[in-house]
Parts: C-alpha cells; sequence; structure tokens
C-alpha cells in the first residue's frame, strides 16, 4: 500500500500519519523504494540512510500511537550535505571532507530529531554551496527532473531535486546567494529563503557567515509554512540568530491578497532574459491584481551592483571559513612532508576549482593594501542596497520578481564560464546582502517543459505576509502542477 | 646605559582572564588536564560551529579597563586575524582589530626607590582567544587544544618606558592589578601571563623613535630584564658602530641571556584582519558598566594611598601593596593593634622572609593573619618581648600552633609583675653593694651591668622597660 505515499505532501501525510491511516514506516520505505529506483543516475542523494532511517520511522510511529507527536513526526526529509548530522559523514560535496563524520548535529538537524522527522539522507549540492548548478560537486552533477540534459540548479540542487523527484516530502537547504530559490525555481518546487537570523546556523558548514541562511524546500507553500516553524527560533549556540518568538506561519495562509500592494522592481527585468520567464511572471502580477492586489513599480536602484558586491564579501568570508581544512585535524591530508607542503597538498587535492577559485578571490579582497578598495567598498555598496530596499518596501508589501533570468541550463553549458554561471543568481543576490526573507513558487513552464519560478520578496522578519501572497496563487490553482516524467 | 641615549620600550601583556570557560564555548580553563581533554566541537574549529561570547570574559575586561583609566567602548566589535599553524584550528583567530573593548588609559608606577611617580600610557586593551600548543616530537608533532580558546586580554602600552627596571616595575603594576580585580591568576609559569616588548634606542634629547625590534617569548620578569638590558645594549652597539638598527623581531634565548633574530619567514604574515561576521558586535550598555563599576575592589593606588593616611611610609605602601594576599594579610593582622606600623613592619620582615626562604605561598607558609595579630598583641601588651615573639613566629610557622600556646610552650612571657623584679632588683642591688657606690659616684655605665643581672636573674623574662623604670628609681632612692 507505500505505493505513491512518497508523492504526499507534509500537510496531507501528517494527517494521514495522525489518524493512523499510514505509518510512517510504510512513508519511509516508500521514499526509500524512489530513491532506490531513481539513484544513482538523479544523483540527488550523496549518502542514503536506509537503516537510520527506518529505525527513526518506527521510533515516529511509536510517538504517533502513544498521540500528541509534533508536526514533523514520521515525516520523512532529505538533507543537504552541509548540515553536520551526528554519525552521519557530511561532506558538503567536497573531497577534502570526504569521509568526515560529525560527532554533533547541527542545531536545525537537532530540532528535526525531537519533532520525530526522517532523515532519508544527505543530499547533493556544490562544493561548500559554491555554485549554482550543482555542477561542482566532488560526486558529480544532479540533473534536472524534468530534463536530465539540463542542471537541477544550485548550491542546492540534489535537495531541489529530491522534492521534485517525489524521493522524499520536503528537504534542507541553505540559501547564501540564492542556493534555495534558484534550484526550487528550476526544479518546479516551492523553496523558502529566511530573513538573516531567523534560522540558526549552528552546524551548517560555512560559506559566507553573513549571508547563509537556512530554509526548506517543498511541494507547497503549506509544507514550507509548517517546516519554517520547526527551524526558526533562538539558538543559544548562535550569537547571530534572533530571539524574536517565531509565529505560526500555517495561520497566515488562506487570508488571500485583497489590498495588498505587490512591488514590480524595474531593475529585475533585464534584457536578455528569457521571454517565457517575463511572460510568466507577468502573467502571475495579472493574476494578483484578478485576486484584488494593487501592483507597484519600484525601484532598487543598486542591484546592478549586487554581483560584483556579493562576490567581494561571500568570498572573502568564505576565504577565512574554509580556512579550517588544513589536513591537520580532520579531512582529507595531503602527503607528508613539512607543514607548508602538508597545507598545500591537502588543499590542493581536497578543493575543487569554484573552491579554490572564490578563496583566492577573497584571500586578494582582504590583503593589506586591498581591503579598503574591495572589501570595505563592498560593505558600503551593501548598505545602499538594503536601503533600497526599504525604500522599496515603504510603497509595498511585498515585492514579486523573476528567480533567475532563464529556466534550468543545459548541464555543461556555463561551467567553463564563471561569469556566466555568477550571472544566473542576478535577481537573487541582493536579498542576502539584505538579508531579507524570499521564497519561490512555480508560476508556469516554459516550450520545453522547464519550471519557472515566481519569487517573493518580504521585509526583514516578513515570511508570513510572504507565505500569505505565494499561498494565494498556489490556492487560485492558475498554476497546474507538472510533476516531471520520470 | 651607555651615556647619551635614551631606550623606548613599549609593552604588549597578554594575561589569561580568570573565567571558568572559555572565550567562545563551555570548556573548561583549567590548567594542567591531560592532553585535549578540555575541548569541543567549536574550540577544535569542527565544520559549521559557531562561537559564542563568553560574559563573565567581557566583565574582566571592562574591570581591567576601569582599573586603568581606559575609555570603555560601548561598541566594540571582533575581528579575524587569519594565518595558518597548526595550533590554530581555525586557521584564523577571533581577536578585536578596529574597535576594541578598551581604550586609552594608564598605569601610574609607584614611586619607590626614591624615583618619582611614572605614568606609563596605554593604547588599548581587548579581549581574544587563545591559541593550542605545538608540542614537538622526533618523530611527529602533535597539537594539545586545550588552550585553545582561552580569553586572553591584551593590554598594550604606549612607549613611555625607559629603563629595564621600570618595564618590570609596569609589568608588577600590571600584575598587582589584575591581582587585585580577580581578573587573572597571573601565573607565568602557566603561561597565563605572557609579554612582548618593543625596544629602540635614540640619542638623549631626540624627538624622533628609533628603529624598533620586538622581543617575544618572555615569560619571566626577570628574563623581560635581562632582554631589554640585552637589546639596548646590542641596539647602542649597532650605532656607535655606525651600523643601523633593522627592524626586527626577536626571540630571547633564556639559556645564553641574548636576544636573536626570528627567521623572516616565521613572521612574513598579512593578517587580513576583518570584521568576524559570526559575532554581533559588542554592546556594553550604560547600566551594565555601571553594575561593573559599583563592584569593583580598591586598587593597588588606592590602598597606597591610604596606608600612607594611615601612617605607613610610601615605601611600605608600596611593598604591602604590591600583592594583594599580601595587603589583606598585612590588614587582618593590624585590624587589632594599636600600632598598624609594628605590623606594617613584622609583614614585611618576619613574614615575607618565612615566605621567600620556604617559596611557598602565604597561606601556607604563615600562621593566620589572625594568629600573628594575636602575637603582636602580646607585644603590644607587654606580654611578650619583640625578640621573644619573633622565636615564637618562626616556630609558630613550622607548628602551626596559636600564639598563646606558642608563647606559653617556650616560656617567652615576661615578666611584668612590678613586685617580682622589685624584689629581684632588690636581690642584685644588695649583691653588688660595691658597684652601686660606684654608680652612685658617677659610674652611669653600670646602668646596662644592673639591668643584666636583673634580667639574667628573672631567667631573661622580665619586662625589661619595667626593669629598667624600678631600677632608675631604687638607684636614684639612695644617693
Amino acid at each position: 500500500m507505500s505505493e505513491g505515499l512518497n508523492r504526499l505532501t507534509i500537510a496531507e501525510a501528517r494527517r494521514l500519519l495522525s489518524a493512523r491511516e499510514i505509518s510512517a514506516h510504510e512513508l519511509t520505505r516508500a521514499c526509500l523504494d524512489r530513491i532506490a529506483a531513481l539513484e544513482p543516475s538523479l544523483n540527488a542523494f550523496v549518502t542514503v540512510c536506509e537503516r537510520e532511517a527506518l529505525e527513526q520511522a518506527d521510533a515516529a510511529d511509536r510517538r504517533l500511537a502513544a498521540g500528541g507527536a509534533p508536526a514533523l513526526c514520521g515525516i520523512p526529509l532529505a538533507i543537504k550535505d552541509i548540515f553536520a548530522t551526528r554519525g552521519v559523514r557530511t561532506t558538503c560535496a567536497s573531497r577534502i571532507l570526504a569521509d568526515f563524520v560529525p560527532a554533533y548535529d547541527a542545531t536545525v538537524i537537532a530540532r528535526l530529531r525531537s519533532e520525530g522527522a526522517v532523515f532519508l539522507g544527505k543530499t547533493n549540492m556544490d562544493e561548500f554551496a559554491m555554485g549554482s548548478s550543482t555542477e561542482n560537486s566532488a560526486f558529480g552533477p544532479t540533473p534536472n527532473p524534468y530534463n536530465r540534459e539540463r542542471v537541477a540548479g544550485g548550491s542546492s540542487g540534489g535537495s531541489a531535486a529530491a522534492v521534485a523527484a517525489a524521493e522524499c516530502l520536503g528537504a534542507l537547504g541553505t540559501d547564501t546567494g540564492g542556493s534555495i530559490r534558484e534550484p526550487a525555481a528550476f526544479c518546479g518546487v516551492v523553496g523558502l529563503k529566511p530573513t538573516y537570523s531567523r534560522v540558526s546556523r549552528y552546524g551548517v558548514i560555512a560559506y559566507a557567515s553573513s549571508l547563509d541562511q537556512v530554509g526548506p524546500f517543498a511541494k507547497c507553500v503549506t509544507d514550507a509554512a509548517i517546516m519554517l516553524r520547526v527551524l526558526a527560533g533562538i539558538d543559544p549556540r548562535d550569537a547571530t540568530c534572533t530571539a524574536r518568538p517565531v509565529p505560526d506561519y500555517e495561520q497566515a495562509l488562506g487570508a488571500g491578497v485583497k489590498g495588498l500592494r505587490i512591488g514590480v522592481p524595474h531593475e529585475f527585468f533585464v534584457e536578455g532574459m528569457q521571454p517565457e520567464v517575463e511572460a510568466a511572471v507577468r502573467g502571475a502580477l495579472d493574476h494578483y491584481r484578478s485576486l484584488g492586489a494593487e501592483t507597484v513599480a519600484v525601484s532598487l536602484p543598486h542591484t546592478g551592483y549586487a554581483i560584483a558586491c556579493y562576490y567581494l564579501i561571500a568570498t572573502a568570508e568564505a576565504s577565512a571559513n574554509l580556512a579550517r581544512y588544513d589536513g591537520v585535524r580532520y579531512g582529507l591530508r595531503g602527503a607528508a612532508g613539512d607543514l607548508l607542503a602538508l597545507y598545500c597538498r591537502s588543499r590542493a587535492a581536497g578543493f575543487g576549482a569554484e573552491v579554490k577559485r572564490r578563496i583566492m578571490l577573497g584571500t586578494f579582497a582582504l590583503s593589506a593594501g586591498y581591503y579598503d578598495a574591495y572589501y570595505l567598498k563592498a560593505q558600503k555598496v551593501r548598505t545602499l542596497i538594503r536601503a533600497d530596499f526599504e525604500r522599496a518596501f515603504a510603497q509595498c508589501d511585498v515585492i514579486v520578481a523573476p528567480t533567475a533570468p532563464t529556466t534550468a541550463f543545459r548541464i555543461g553549458e556555463k561551467i567553463a564560464d564563471p561569469l556566466q554561471m555568477y550571472l544566473s543568481d542576478i535577481f537573487t543576490i541582493s536579498v542576502n546582502l539584505a538579508g531579507l526573507p524570499a521564497m519561490v513558487l512555480p508560476c508556469g513552464y516554459d516550450g520545453d517543459g522547464l519550471p519557472i519560478g515566481l519569487q517573493l520578496i518580504a521585509p526583514a522578519f516578513g515570511e508570513q505576509r510572504m507565505l500569505q501572497v505565494a499561498d494565494a496563487l498556489e490556492r487560485s490553482g492558475r498554476v497546474e502542477r507538472r510533476e516531471p516524467a520520470i | 646605559m651607555t651615556a647619551g641615549y635614551e631606550a623606548v620600550i613599549g609593552l604588549e601583556v597578554h594575561a589569561q582572564l580568570l573565567t571558568r570557560s572559555k572565550l567562545f564555548c563551555g570548556c573548561s580553563t583549567a590548567f594542567g588536564a591531560p592532553a585535549n581533554e578540555n575541548v569541543c566541537p567549536v574550540c577544535l574549529g569542527m565544520p559549521g560551529v559557531l562561537p559564542v561570547l563568553n560574559r563573565r570574559a567581557v566583565e574582566l575586561a571592562v574591570r581591567v579597563g576601569l582599573a586603568a583609566h581606559c575609555e570603555i567602548a560601548q561598541h566594540s566589535i571582533f575581528a579575524r586575524k587569519s594565518y595558518f599553524y597548526p595550533d590554530l584550528p581555525k586557521g584564523y583567530q577571533i581577536s578585536q582589530y578596529e574597535l576594541p573593548v578598551c581604550r586609552g588609559g594608564f598605569i601610574d608606577l609607584p614611586a619607590d626607590g626614591g624615583e618619582a611617580p611614572q605614568r606609563v600610557r596605554l593604547v588599548r586593551i581587548h579581549l581574544e582567544e587563545d591559541a593550542g600548543k605545538n608540542i614537538h616530537g622526533a618523530e611527529a608533532s602533535l597539537v594539545d587544544f586545550n588552550r585553545s580558546g582561552v580569553p586572553l586580554l591584551e593590554i598594550v602600552s604606549e612607549p613611555d618606558i625607559r629603563s629595564a627596571p621600570a618595564a618590570v616595575s609596569y609589568l608588577q603594576e600590571l600584575r598587582a592589578l589584575l591581582l587585585y580585580l580577580d581578573a587573572s591568576d597571573v601565573r607565568m609559569e602557566e603561561g597565563s601571563f605572557r609579554c612582548d616588548v618593543n625596544v629602540s634606542v635614540r640619542r638623549a634629547g631626540s624627538e624622533t623613535l628609533g628603529v624598533k625590534a620586538e622581543i617575544k617569548n618572555l615569560n619571566s620578569f626577570r628574563f623581560v630584564e635581562k632582554a631589554i638590558g640585552y637589546e639596548i645594549a646590542r641596539q647602542i652597539g649597532e650605532l656607535e658602530a655606525g651600523r643601523r638598527v633593522s627592524q626586527e623581531t626577536m626571540l630571547f634565548d633564556p639559556e645564553r641571556e641574548v636576544t636573536r633574530p626570528m627567521r623572516s619567514k616565521e613572521l612574513a604574515h598579512d593578517y587580513r584582519y576583518f570584521p568576524e561576521p559570526d559575532l554581533p558586535p559588542l554592546e556594553i550598555p550604560g547600566p551594565l558598566l555601571e553594575e561593573i563599576r559599583v563592584a569593583m575592589p580598591e586598587l593597588p593606588a588606592e590602598r597606597r594611598a591610604r596606608y600612607v593616611t594611615e601612617g605607613l611610609s610610601g615605601y611600605e605602601a608600596a611593598v604591602l601593596t604590591r600583592d594583594r594576599g599580601l595587603a589583606d594579610y598585612y590588614e587582618a593582622t593590624a585590624s587589632g593593634l594599636r600600632n598598624r606600623k609594628s605590623a606594617a613592619n613584622w609583614v614585611m620582615t618576619e613574614v615575607l622572609r618565612v615566605v621567600n626562604e620556604t617559596g611557598r605561598s602565604l597561606a601556607k607558609a604563615v600562621p593566620s593573619p589572625a594568629e600573628t595579630g594575636r602575637l603582636l598583641a602580646m607585644v603590644e601588651g607587654g606580654t611578650v618581648s619583640l625578640n621573644g615573639a619573633k622565636n615564637a613566629f618562626q616556630a609558630m610557622c613550622r607548628t602551626q600552633q596559636g600564639a598563646e600556646a606558642t608563647v606559653a610552650e617556650l616560656g617567652l612571657t615576661q615578666v611584668s609583675d612590678d613586685a617580682k623584679i622589685a624584689e629581684a632588683c632588690d636581690r642584685v642591688l644588695a649583691a653588688e653593694a660595691q658597684r652601686v657606690a660606684e654608680y652612685r659616684g658617677g659610674r652611669d655605665k653600670l646602668f646596662g651591668f644592673f639591668v643584666g643581672q636583673v634580667m639574667k636573674a628573672m631567667g631573661g623574662r622580665a619586662n625589661p622597660r619595667l626593669v629598667n623604670e624600678v631600677l632608675k628609681r631604687k638607684l636614684g632612692e639612695g644617693a
């Protein structure tokens, strides 16, 4: 009877689990069967934890039987391989951590564990979350479930693909410059990047500390709301994590958009974007008007500087964050020699090309004599970008924009041209620089049947309003979700 | 110093703060644990971990800053200082760079030894974490991370110091301050108080600074003094020989008592400081600052001033306050006595002698201040002589017996009974009629002889003041 259970949403599964109409075991079994059928060719997973998942499912069934189990009890999830998971290898898709087994859980993992969630395994990603296509993985690329010749997006491509292919009910990702939103758009699922500081980063392998944020991938807006409520909240282990109370995000759903003002930034509709993408986004805006929302033109004048600003700040932070992978205490160790040789060999063999490129960029940006011109200037630009959004949100409740200029591009198409690759994040990066919440949901498909994602951006801690607006579009039934044909 | 030159010295002190847990995690700071016992994912720099600032360390830093008259920054930030070394698990040290927690301030050196009081200005005081410790063996090098993440205070002076002894005096004063504040246990041998020295020399009267050398790795006051002395002489030698001093980082070799340059490879660092994104700015709101200010203990300089108003000399006040424990001991000893000065003398001579001779701590070497006070009260009351008390004190240090019991046991109780003394005097004078006559005839010198005879007759236990009085009276009577 477990056939097809993997296609359930979290909301549906939660109802069936608490009614004891299905068991967590059979739900997990259905996901594991789906994974077995699709892997390794989909390559969404770096590590599958079948035994552990079934044990967790059985434990969840006992809690469910006792009654009063929490929201995610027995729900099978996929975890981006950037989250430290106690006893389960955590690679960050890097050779340097290929055999690293943490002795500790990330805070969000601990939260999900205590909720009784089931961990199916660790998903593929761009190495250290550096990339927009999951091609920069030491374990090979994750193709797009809608078209195996296309990328899944990145860096959280494995999580997006796993949700799209119904290998799990939901997944965890991280978003530093668009790493949840772009793959969610490419894979036709819902992805949410919360306000910076809303979710603990403890145990999340750092790429760029002032930009990294944890968020959910889900099959629908309601599921994203359910997951976010569990993920969010104060953490004594993360000094940058906010103490603001966590609202019940589900309550905001169903309220509609009547009377809301939706901002449309003209800077996000650029020359050269795929016409079908623009058409789908404009179509969604028309639909919002038909649902009673007002659209207003807003301007984010410093958008053009966001990519340059991001690649200075993110790489500067990364250059320090990745210094700990030195072959001394854990991870890949190069052949012995003197100390310098140990460092050079370990890092040369352990890191991929894109990671090395970003470490060098960041090291350069922080070097004596260049700091003011690069890092400091980038911080000033960041302040201007933040101010752009503040001004825009004086005129509107949420901003609606495209997620990426195109739908999923071909595997190999941009890998040799880093600058082209960087441009795929042109609409997502400024949100991280401003620390704002944003989410993506499907708003159509292009001529090749590839999904198009609509991006919603809200003021800081405006997740409820953002979810409400996303839910209105989904609930209206305008966008019929097409499952990938696999 | 060679005539015609002046040394210009600035010190950078690293003091370990006396917190129970590390600066950014909950691990113990206890010294002497087995290697890699006091560690966790955070202080091992495991992937994904984050620092959380220790509130107590901040309070202690502010305390020290207030005591050193610094401006306390209500808003300061942490920075990453990047370099690769096996004892540095994250590949960067979390420190403060721009916007340290304390800026400016000064330390006044006590005016002992007849020198004029001297003020050493401070540049800054900031918080940072310690690194681990590399242990090099023949086969391999090992790393002990117990010290990794231990909170340090870096205290940077202006180049206001002009001699090696003044540098030591500054360090002693700083040490006393940290001890008074319970901010550090200042154990140099355990590495909880370390010092880097910047030294340059210039022609006397010159306003421009010479080229400085930095001496690292100084872990005792004696080494600081030796290293500075050697370095000053070396630099003057260079200049006298017509050469230039080059800007160098030196290591002190305690065996040969010389400084030698570090290999340039050891110091070609660009630390690439930038603000630590994992820690929000450190805000010290007014009420917290006030709370810390109110809880400040009395400081050495304040104590010194009070002792002088209580009748001690500047020298005595300086010696007693150098160590908070000694000053506390003195105060507890003197509390029940009429004469505080005699208590001060006693602590500075008898107590310090025993401490120095035994090499033990104050608490272990000598009786409690209450017992010492009781002994001195017996001297004040005439029950025991000063010499008797010294003997009793030595015995008390060995036996840990109380003052009264020791004095009684050693038979040191002084006879202050007028009748008994008069009786002994009468007997002596009667037996020495000849000399009495000579005395009365003008041989005043014989008085001492009579005193000696009476003391002898009373087994040395008579109160000498009373013997003198009674003899004077009796010898005068018959004249």
